[in-house]
């Protein structure tokens, strides 16, 4: 799953421009993460800040 | 707000203000819904100009101008700065704005005009009628009202959801977004009134960083890097910070600004049923420069001059929406787009050896148009054998 890490989050909205599932959405001062996120990792490639991280589940 | 505008317009940056402006002008009831609570902030830009850019549009105005630019510099990945400057010494090439002033001036002028104006008011979702867009709901403070409208004018930036919403695929490629961090800083030897361009792949990956003055001893200092070169302990911020420490030590950082910059293409269709997409959100994005301000006002314009047209003539649907998208593609800044795009494509894949002889080839450069195209072919004027490499791209460039 798709771990935001807000104390880092600079809430620029990088991520949700190459999200290919329109799974994030900047609502404001808050990233948020819908269901049909497929864990992929572009955003969390991409975010200017390190943020964004794929956690595998067990 | 009221439950039914002829034109509708989701977001408040400058793409936004001037659709409404200019739909109130042309007659049309119009509202600006902005989701942050705030127009202008936070920024998300390094808030350059050109100068006849900006003259297009408004008369500069000390309240929202920080600095006025001379020329510029470009320095190689091996250090050396080349000079750019107007061939008229001393003349204003640009601006540096100031961002949070500037968009409320804007908007600010939209509603003087008439147009209605909502902030902390985000458009959740299209309300689609028979598989027809006919306005948004508006989330305000938890509460969702239905808002309609004869069209649909999304200005909603980079971060845009409303155009995908509609079915229209809006995804940046990784390797075309520019992931940015900027800070503004305070108490920094700089040059207050040129900017400055570092390349490298060293300094900054397939993007570059910037010096924009913003006054006395302060600057806009930023990093844009492909989202293809980043990834964890090598992200933009990392760069940033490691020019930052070498450059200005003892700078300090009273703003910061991360940012997500496209530049790929634009969409290949702006337009759908009652919907026009401006600025950011149709990733009208200089590919080269970065450069969105003006981009986004002139579309933001042109998308409510021709929706009031269309509105006037009781057709608003895709077919007749096009003329927005045809007139921008064969626009002085579509066209600029296009050939920017070749020109970005071809920079990129070159390596620091490449760009150093490139940058070294002129040392001082006096040019008529401050401009990058204008920049372009001076380079190319002294490196005749770069017109073989560009292909298919040289035509343009005569």
């Amino acid at each position: 799953m798709l771990k935001v890490h807000r104390d880092i989050c600079g809430y620029c909205g990088c991520c949700v421009s190459v999200c290919p599932e329109g799974a994030l959405e900047l609502i404001d001062a808050y990233l948020s993460v819908e269901p049909n996120c497929t864990s992929c990792g572009i955003c969390a490639k991409v975010c200017p800040l390190g943020a964004l991280e794929v956690i595998n589940e067990k | 707000m009221k439950s039914k505008y002829d034109v509708l317009i989701i977001g408040g940056g400058p793409a936004g203000a001037l659709a409404g402006k200019t739909a109130a002008e042309k007659g049309l009831s119009a509202c600006i819904v902005e989701k942050r609570p705030a127009i202008g902030a936070p920024v998300r830009c390094a808030e350059g100009i050109g100068q006849e850019a900006l003259h297009e549009f408004i008369e500069p105005d000390p309240r929202w101008i920080s600095a006025e630019m001379h020329g510029a510099g470009i320095v190689a990945p091996d250090g050396f700065l080349m000079k750019l400057e107007s061939d008229m010494a001393g003349s204003k090439v640009g601006y540096v704005l100031d961002r949070k002033f500037f968009d409320r001036e804007l908007v600010w002028k939209a509603a003087e005009a008439g147009a209605d104006v909502a902030v902390k008011s985000r458009a959740a979702a299209p309300i689609m009628e028979n598989g027809v867009l006919k306005g948004a709901k508006i989330e305000y403070c938890g509460k969702v009202t239905d808002v309609k409208a004869d069209v649909v004018i999304a200005a909603d930036g980079v971060e845009s959801k409303f155009s995908k919403w509609c079915g229209i695929d809006t995804t940046v490629p990784v390797r075309e977004i520019m992931s940015s961090v900027q800070y503004v800083m305070a108490d920094v030897d700089i040059d207050e009134h040129s900017t400055i361009f570092y390349l490298g792949n060293e300094v900054a990956p397939e993007g570059y960083l910037w010096i924009f003055p913003k006054g006395h001893r302060t600057a806009n200092v930023g990093i844009g890097i492909s989202g293809k070169k980043s990834g964890q302990g090598h992200r933009a911020k990392d760069y940033l910070d490691k020019f930052v420490k070498k450059t200005f030590p003892n700078g300090k950082t009273i703003e910061y600004i991360p940012g997500g910059v496209s530049v790929c293409r634009p969409l290949s269709c702006t337009v759908a049923d009652n919907l026009l997409i401006t600025g950011d959100a149709a990733r009208v994005v200089d590919p080269l420069t970065g450069g969105g301000i003006y981009n986004a006002m002139y579309t933001g314009k042109l998308a409510a001059e021709v929706a009031a047209d269309c509105i006037s003539k009781g057709d608003t649907s895709k077919k007749a929406l096009m003329t927005y998208d045809k007139t921008w593609r064969a626009s002085k800044m579509g066209k600029a787009i296009e050939r920017n795009y070749h020109i970005k494509e071809y920079l990129i894949k070159q390596p620091d050896a490449k760009l150093n002889e490139i940058i070294h080839s002129v040392s001082k450069m006096n040019l008529k148009e401050f401009s990058t195209i204008s920049l372009i072919k001076e380079i190319i004027k002294v490196n005749p054998k770069l017109m073989l490499e560009l292909g298919a791209l040289a035509a343009s460039l005569r």
